[in-house]
């Protein structure tokens, strides 16, 4: 995987990250009402009595944000239990009711964990379900609420379904981190429930930091930023700010918990409302809505309708390969641990296929190859019918316009170079240049470099390039061992 | 002429329905300067519907149960393109893009929406006086407050300005104002009337209701009215009762238990008038003698509703009013920054009581006061439904007063909250339990000023209490409530 290099913090200070992630669920309709659930509409298009708060109106649940919701907590491999709404009441001009509906004390998930490629393991505290809020746009002013000239409020969003999935304080390293966000994002798309698109906003990260000396187990003073819109500019939030706390920690300073607005632009960020007095949003159950209460059927349904989540799928092609942790979370990532399994099923050699996999298929389109293509291929090469250079030649043409590689070899002209073929041809090329013979045997390694280069080159102009170079190099290699080696032969 | 009568006559082709609303407008245009029940006559949208339903019978096609009744809508009811006030200044300008649920099966049914009726300032209240648009009067004596908070539907359909009106019921505010006008209430189980449309007040104990002059009449506006709504979560999923067919079963046999604690009864409620405790328990009489079975039932956490309700309501009302915030829709008084600007229209736009409540109800949920409060008045919520269920064991339906005293007069107990919140001592259980009740009107009192008597009963209850109220009204109208 290409992780960044970890930034080191200065020594004897680990971090303490949490995660708060809002992912918006790709419903078609929205959380209480009938409107559509669109990105990128005309403004206060997609509105209705309910989800402009108006007086009189009342929610209704969209039972399928419900499923999506109980599906993404068993993937997550939470508690899925019977949940209650409940009113988090803040005033502020893009949330129509001035409550959001969330759920408090009693979420539809709780408990679940994220295996991250290298086995690291994050603890998910709950995935609950909430509405989203309108959207703020402040003109003049700096953008900022209070010194706007005007603002402009746009309700489209408002009342889309939301799941917010809060991680336990667990997070060691800017790198887990990384592979949490990334793995929830490759959860979220496998199952189906949210596009997960950070740039369009429909998944958001809050990232609640703080340091402490290593060895330590405490929690102590944290930060929360907000406004990461990448995963990138999440590592580097979180870098500044455990730079930032450590300074203030060394210099005797401590830092107040409050939050913080990333500026993405400055690479820094700064304090935004101090939580030094919590907000008090006066929680209660929301009185407009009936409990959720799963069935079993409805959870075993899920269950059984799960399909593979990434961390199985890449302990099923480490299983299968024994290939390294990074090089099966790549070809997970890319989807192609499914055919890796098929070809290695059918036969096909495990380190070959991986190999192939991982160098030669790094394309966003491989639908053409099919898992019987890519078995035999990889069979045709490991037994010798094909070299390495032809084998990846075919594969590309697999890539193009799919088919039999065995065919388009054969129309190739790439006919099989069995062992005892190229074997004969090396012999006799010994045998017509002894001078040359010599110099491989007995040179200098200058010179046996050099002749190497010499033969492989006489091979591959006699066999119109199909021959496997390594092949003809490994039998110069036993030639020149052999106890009569001054003449060819056995 | 009931309800039920006007309708059978415009069904029948006898009266039009564009005469009928032509008497009654004529009688608001008479009195209603006087008793002020009305915000807004509708009279436009009231002809309308009322040639539609003349035509209709002309046609032949059949316009609906209450064919060419005038029903008068509270004003916290939702009426599309007509101003929905809540008798509020923060609403000032606000026209519903929608009609509540009611107001759509009303239309369907055939009724004639006459207008939108006086209310303490959202539904907050037990005697109009907090309305922002000055009080209704009590058709019986202009002197005395109609009730509240749907003060002003119940002076409605008691001044006959219209046969039948809606109101909402979240303490009390349907039975008790029925009681002081001397017409019927009802507020039915919790899920049975749809509450899309009705501006929230506290939605765990809201409910619309009927008002109407007979039993009859309460029964088929709530068969119209009630039955299952997809909009609101909380509704009950199933049709409306079936009422009218089961009015005259009498109560032969049937157990009525009088509530101790509101009948005069030791270890009881303090208040409550004798003159009103006199005729419940000549009500209870009337019972035995037409065959019920009768007995005191001892309901101690009864007493205890009234603080747990102005904890719980109050709550809920902090929440559902804070959307009043001058960005969208009403009340805006300018301001420098958009929080300045809140908290200048929400000044501007609620009246004292109205902020008394929020704030009762912002520091009941507040962190630190939560479990005393709100959480501590949640569990007395709870022992009251345990301590009815019990009591439901032993018998079929409970009788108590309606209201501890007849109506009284304006600014009597405007300066003191808590001996207004007393008003709603009998009534508050039913809302905390979500159980039916309905109050009648059973003689009068020593001022001559109308009583009402009410009979409770266990969930989905309404054919039973229909039942009761029947044989009550029966006795009254022989002169057996003197």
């Amino acid at each position: 995987m290409s992780w960044s290099i970890e930034p080191t913090l200065p020594e004897g200070w680990e971090l303490v990250v949490g995660l708060e992630v809002h992912v918006e669920l790709s419903t078609a309709t929205k959380l209480f009402c009938g409107c559509a659930n669109r990105f990128g509409s005309e403004p206060n298009t997609n509105i209705c009595p309910v989800c402009l708060g108006l007086p009189g109106s009342l929610p209704v649940i969209n039972g399928t944000a419900v499923k999506y919701a109980m599906q993404l907590g068993r993937a997550l491999l939470c508690d899925v239990k019977p949940a209650v709404m409940a009113r988090k009441n803040y005033f502020y001009p893009d949330m129509p009711k001035d409550y959001q509906t969330t759920q408090y004390e009693q979420p539809t998930n709780s408990d679940g964990e994220v295996v991250l490629p290298d086995g690291f393991t994050v603890g998910i505290e709950r995935a609950h379900i909430e509405e989203d809020t309108g959207k703020s746009t402040h003109i003049g002013g700096g953008g900022r609420i209070n010194e706007a000239i005007y603002s402009l409020v746009d309700y489209n969003r408002a009342g889309v379904p939301l799941i917010e999935i809060v991680s336990r304080p667990c997070l060691d390293t800017i790198d887990h981190a990384k592979a949490y966000v990334s793995g929830l994002r490759d959860i979220l798309l496998a199952i189906g429930v949210s596009d997960a698109r950070m740039e369009e906003g429909s998944m958001r990260v809050d990232a609640n930091v703080s340091v402490r000396p290593v060895g330590s187990d405490e929690l102590r003073t944290r930060c929360e930023l907000k406004n990461i819109n990448s995963i990138r500019s999440m590592a580097r939030a979180i870098e500044y700010e455990a730079r930032r706390q450590i300074d203030l920690y060394t210099s005797g300073e401590r830092p107040r918990q409050e939050t913080r607005h990333w500026d993405e632009a400055a690479g820094r960020s700064t304090p935004g409302r101090s939580k030094e007095n919590l907000d008090d949003y006066r929680f209660f159950q929301e009185p407009d809505l009936v409990p959720l209460v799963p069935t079993a059927e409805e959870i075993a349904a899920i269950d059984a309708a799960m399909p593979a989540l990434p961390a199985a799928r890449r302990a099923a092609l480490v299983e299968a390969s024994s290939a390294d942790a990074d090089v099966v979370a790549t070809l997970v990532e890319r989807g192609q641990d499914a055919l890796a399994l098929a070809a290695i099923g059918r036969g096909a050699d495990a380190d070959k296929v991986v190999t192939r996999l991982r160098h030669d298929l790094a394309v966003d389109d491989f639908s053409k190859v099919s898992a019987e293509s890519f078995a035999a291929l990889i069979v045709m090469e490991t037994s010798g019918d094909l070299t390495a250079t032809q084998a990846k030649q075919v594969l590309a043409e697999l890539v193009d316009s799919g088919g039999d590689p065995r065919s388009i070899a054969a129309e190739r002209g790439f006919e099989a170079m069995h062992d005892d073929e190229l074997a004969d041809l090396v012999d006799r090329l010994i045998a017509d240049n002894p001078d040359e013979w010599q110099r491989f045997v007995g040179g200098h390694e200058g010179d046996r470099k050099k002749m190497q280069g010499f033969f492989i080159g006489q091979i591959m102009r006699a066999t119109k390039g199909q021959a496997d170079g390594r092949a003809v190099a490994d039998l110069l290699a036993q030639r020149g061992r052999s106890p009569a080696n001054g003449s060819p032969g056995t | 002429m009931s309800a039920l009568d006007t309708a059978a006559a415009v069904r029948a082709g006898e009266r039009s329905a564009v005469d009928i609303l032509d008497e009654h407008l004529a009688r608001i245009a008479r009195r209603d300067g006087e008793i002020h029940a009305f915000n807004l006559v509708t009279e436009g949208l009231a002809r309308s519907q009322a040639e539609s339903v003349d035509a209709a019978v002309a046609e032949g096609r059949d316009p609906g149960p209450l064919a060419g009744v005038p029903v008068a809508v509270k004003d916290n009811t939702c009426t599309r393109g007509i101003p929905t006030t809540c008798s509020s200044r923060i609403l000032e300008g606000w026209l519903p893009p929608y009609d509540a649920t009611v107001i759509e099966r009303l239309g369907s049914a055939g009724a004639i929406i006459i207008g939108k009726t006086n209310l303490d300032e959202f539904a907050m209240g037990s005697s109009t006086e907090n309305s922002a648009f000055g009080p209704s009067r009590n058709p019986h004596d202009v002197t005395k407050v109609p009730g509240g908070s749907s003060g002003g539907s119940a002076a409605a359909v008691a001044a006959g300005f219209a046969p039948l009106a809606i109101g909402s019921d979240t303490g009390g505010s349907v039975r008790q104002p029925a009681s002081l006008c001397g017409v019927v209430g009802v507020k039915p189980t919790y899920g049975v009337v749809s509450r899309y449309g009705l501006v929230a007040f506290a939605s765990s104990l809201d409910q619309i209701g009927p008002f109407a002059t007979s039993i009859a009449d309460a029964a088929v506006l709530l068969e119209v009215i009630g039955g299952h709504d997809p909009r609101d979560s909380t509704s009950i999923p199933e049709p409306a009762p079936s009422l009218l067919d089961v009015l005259g079963r009498g109560v032969d046999g049937m157990r009525v238990g009088v509530i101790t604690e509101l009948a005069g009864g030791p270890g009881g409620v303090e208040g409550i008038a004798p003159d009103v405790v006199a005729r419940t328990r000549q009500a209870v009489a009337a019972l035995e003698a037409a065959g019920a079975r009768v007995s005191e039932i001892s309901v101690p956490s009864a007493i205890l509703g009234l603080s747990a309700y102005y904890l719980i309501a109050p709550a809920e009302a902090s929440s559902n009013l804070s959307r009043y915030d001058g960005v969208r829709y009403g009340l805006r008084v300018d301001a420098p920054t958009t929080g300045e600007m809140n908290i200048a229209s929400r000044s501007a736009g609620f009246g004292d009581e109205v902020k008394r409540r929020i704030m009762l109800g912002t520091y009941a949920l507040s962190a630190g006061y939560y479990d005393a409060f709100y959480g501590k008045a949640l569990k007395v919520r709870t022992l009251i439904m345990r301590d009815f269920a019990a009591a439901y064991e032993q018998v079929d339906v409970l009788v108590s007063p309606t209201s501890p005293t007849t109506a009284f007069g304006f600014g009597d107990k405007t300066a003191d909250p808590m001996a207004m919140y007393v008003n709603d001592v009998c009534t508050i259980p039913s809302n905390l339990s979500g159980h039916p009740a309905i109050s009648i009107p059973f003689g009068v009192g020593d001022d001559g000023m109308p009583i009402g008597v009410q009979i409770l009963g266990p969930a989905q209850s309404e054919p039973t209490i229909f039942t009761v109220a029947t044989v009550l009204e029966d006795v009254a109208a022989k002169g057996g409530a003197q």
